[in-house]
């Protein structure tokens, strides 16, 4: 059988996302910055470095339990500038808005990227707007880039990993796919759980600042925790040991996974990191995040155990032992 | 979650884990689970590490997906390039290939196919489209069966004349009794089905602990549930004994769930049915009976007959029998992956081939 056109399953996140960039994009775009493939490229311009970043949000529903659309187009990106270890200073703002869209949801969408750019630090310096006749896009759509400045002596990257360090996660999984999924139509279930979206630059901040020696920094969005740790194993090439018990996961949103046969680990997360630390500071590390604002719950739910094989080991809640790999196939779609 | 907790011991399955290897004294030991869930659960809760090596955990044909026949899909297939038909499905069946072919690479090319979590959303979207004809695809153990046959009662209250369903529903037992007599796989004891056995209750596996001496417990879904259903199948083979226990009593009465028997019972009739890998096997299937012959898309549509083309190389048929592994195909983590499966057993978040690459 062959494989002529895009399914839904290419834009998940997962292996299939993968291969669509490396075998269709990669070979057209090729350089050695977008080579990386970070979350955000990272380039020096006349001895300082930036780093630079795209997303393009297509969330479904538009306003979901914990925020919009506005509020997920800022945070990603903020996000995704901190996670290389920048300060985010300046984001595009660009609209495909379906023909009939009513100004009142609109207003409220500029509401929240506005009070959620000044919670993060960061303006909207330029922008674009597109007006498509109905049905070629589904109610609106915004892209979001921004730009950060590195500061000196920081490097972040996904190949970092080193055996030894501890790896913490910021806080409970699962709440935004969670979120959305809830508020979706087709699914008739209620929860209370609200999405966990928010900027996390000055929490990031706040580590850096200490000078703590920082390996990586993922936010596990689109994948959730399982895709990251994946990632960061093959990058390093290290064996990652993660214990089930230790990964936070609110009640409500177990419930819903167990209802819906989700996995919480593969589960989108929207204000959430995942920071590999060396081992002497990973404590420091650790208190200065649960003392700011969204890191409250962070755990440390595993070690960097040795080199070679790039694969993520669990110990599972009943004491067995598994493979988590990266996720395969379609994840539901439309989640950010 | 407290509920789920419980089940989830840690303590508790590390005893069962004990027992096990204490009482089967170092004894070669054959289990197999029949259905898909307990497979599943088996390879993420990491149990077979917990157990000792003389205990052999081999996976069953309880995988709906898994044992529907390539000549259902093309038929589905078929139903979904037709213009006024919308097929609904559970999402599993978009991605098993069939001949030339399958539902996600027909809904890419523009068919109408939705899947739902139930058939009553199919109910509703027939009620909702009119001028079109929805057909469900009635894929699943004795489980499914009574919610499939509640809808057809329901449809046809309500009058629906654009409701129909394909049935490749089948039952469980018989396709224990082909494993025990086919003499290809050794079978000391059944880890009985969850689901299953909430409907039927633990009579239809009598005869093969009366008959065939084999030890069976009807376990439920959660990794210590499995532990101690285990447990008590290596007791039993301990003390000689083969009996059909239930461990999950918490859902599971003996003679079962008496009404959702009667409303199969009401739409429903045994038939002969295939199984993929195993082949036909007498009265595993059911068919709608005549009555509701309005509903049953088999009846009313007629099939354009293609040959199958047999997918060389994937092995399934006896994955599923438990007579191989998955790492034992040459094709697996190689050619056939989650993202492009080359049989059912890897497409099903149920399949054997599908836990094996996930987990291990
Ligand atoms: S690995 Fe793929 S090809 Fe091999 S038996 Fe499993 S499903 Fe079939």
């Amino acid at each position: 059988m062959e494989n002529k056109r895009i399914r839904l399953g290419h834009g998940s996140g997962g292996k299939l996302s993968h291969d669509l960039i490396e075998k269709h994009f990669l070979p057209y775009l090729r350089n050695d910055l977008l080579e990386e493939l970070d979350d955000s490229a990272v380039f020096d311009l006349n001895g300082k470095l930036f780093a630079f970043t795209t997303d393009s949000y297509v969330v479904d529903p538009i306003f979901f339990p914990g925020g919009d659309i506005g509020k997920l187009a800022v945070c990603g990106t903020v996000n995704d500038l901190a996670m290389s270890g920048a300060t985010p200073i300046y984001l595009s703002c660009g609209f495909i808005i379906e023909e009939g869209f009513p100004f009142v949801d609109l207003e409220k969408i500029l509401d929240s990227i506005k009070k959620t750019a000044e919670e993060a630090d960061v303006k909207v310096i330029t922008g674009d707007t597109k007006v498509v006749s109905k049905k070629s896009v589904d109610k609106i759509f915004i892209n979001t880039s921004g730009i950060g400045i590195i500061d000196n002596g920081i490097r972040i990257s996904g190949n970092k990993a080193a055996v030894g360090d501890k790896i913490i996660l910021s806080g409970y999984v699962g709440e935004h796919g969670i979120a959305v999924m809830s508020k979706r139509h087709g699914l008739t279930f209620e929860t209370n759980i609200e999405s966990d979206c928010a900027p996390l630059n000055k929490i990031i901040a706040n580590i850096l600042k200490e000078g703590l020696q920082v390996h990586v920094l993922r936010d596990p969005t689109r994948g959730g925790v399982a895709t990251v740790l994946n990632e960061v194993a093959k990058k390093s090439n290290v064996e990652i040991f993660i214990n089930e018990d230790k990964i936070p996961i609110r009640e409500e949103v177990m419930g819903a996974c167990e209802i819906m046969g989700l996995d919480p680990m593969y589960i989108a997360n929207e204000g959430k990191f995942i920071a590999f630390i060396a081992l002497e500071v990973a404590d420091r590390a650790l208190e200065i995040i649960r003392n700011s604002k969204y890191g409250e719950n962070a755990r440390i739910i595993g070690d960097v155990i040795k080199k070679e094989k790039g694969r993520v080991v669990l110990k599972t809640c009943i004491g067995g032992e598994r493979i988590v790999d990266m996720p395969t196939g379609e994840l539901l779609p439309r989640i950010c | 979650m407290k509920y789920i907790d419980e089940f989830r011991n840690k303590e508790a399955s590390l005893w069962f884990a004990g027992k096990v290897k204490k009482i089967s004294e170092n004894r070669d030991i054959t289990l197999m689970e029949v259905c898909g869930t307990h497979t599943m659960a088996i390879y993420r809760y990491g149990i077979k590490k917990m157990l000792p090596a003389n205990i052999r955990l081999l996976s069953g044909p309880g995988c709906p997906v898994c044992v529907t026949p390539d000549n259902y899909i093309d038929k589905a297939i078929e139903l979904s390039s037709k213009e006024d038909v919308i097929i609904t499905t559970f999402g599993d069946m978009m991605h098993v290939p069939g001949t030339e072919s399958s539902l996600d690479r027909q809904k890419a090319n523009g068919s109408d196919i939705q899947v739902v979590y139930s058939i009553i959303d199919a109910l509703k979207i027939a009620e909702k489209n009119i001028n079109k004809k929805v057909i469900f695809l009635g894929v699943g153990f004795e489980t499914t069966v009574p919610t499939i046959a509640s809808a057809i009662l329901q449809a046809k209250k309500m009058n629906l004349k654009n409701f129909f369903v394909i049935s490749a529903n089948k039952l469980i037992p018989p396709a224990m009794e082909v494993l025990v007599k086919g003499e290809k796989v050794n079978i000391d004891g059944f880890i009985c089905p969850a689901h299953v056995s909430t409907i039927i209750g633990a009579v239809p596996y009598r005869f093969l602990s009366e008959k065939y001496h084999i030890p069976c417990v009807i376990a439920g879904f959660e990794p210590t549930d499995i532990l101690q259903a285990i447990y008590l199948i290596v007791k039993q083979i301990a003390e000689n004994r083969s009996e059909v226990e239930i461990q999950y009593t918490r859902a599971v009465k003996n003679e079962g769930n008496k009404k959702a028997l009667s409303i199969i019972d009401n739409v429903f009739e045994d038939c002969d049915t295939e199984w993929r890998g195993i082949g036909e096997i007498k009265k595993s299937g059911l068919k709608i009976i005549d009555e509701f012959k309005n509903f049953d898309a088999e009846y009313l549509f007629t099939f354009e007959y293609k040959p199958v083309k047999k997918n060389l190389g994937c092995i399934c048929g006896n994955v599923l029998q438990g007579i191989n592994t998955p790492d034992e195909c040459k094709l697996f983590r190689k050619v056939c992956t989650p993202e492009s499966p080359v049989g059912p057993c890897m497409v099903s978040s149920e399949g054997t081939c599908a836990a094996y690459y996930k987990y291990t």
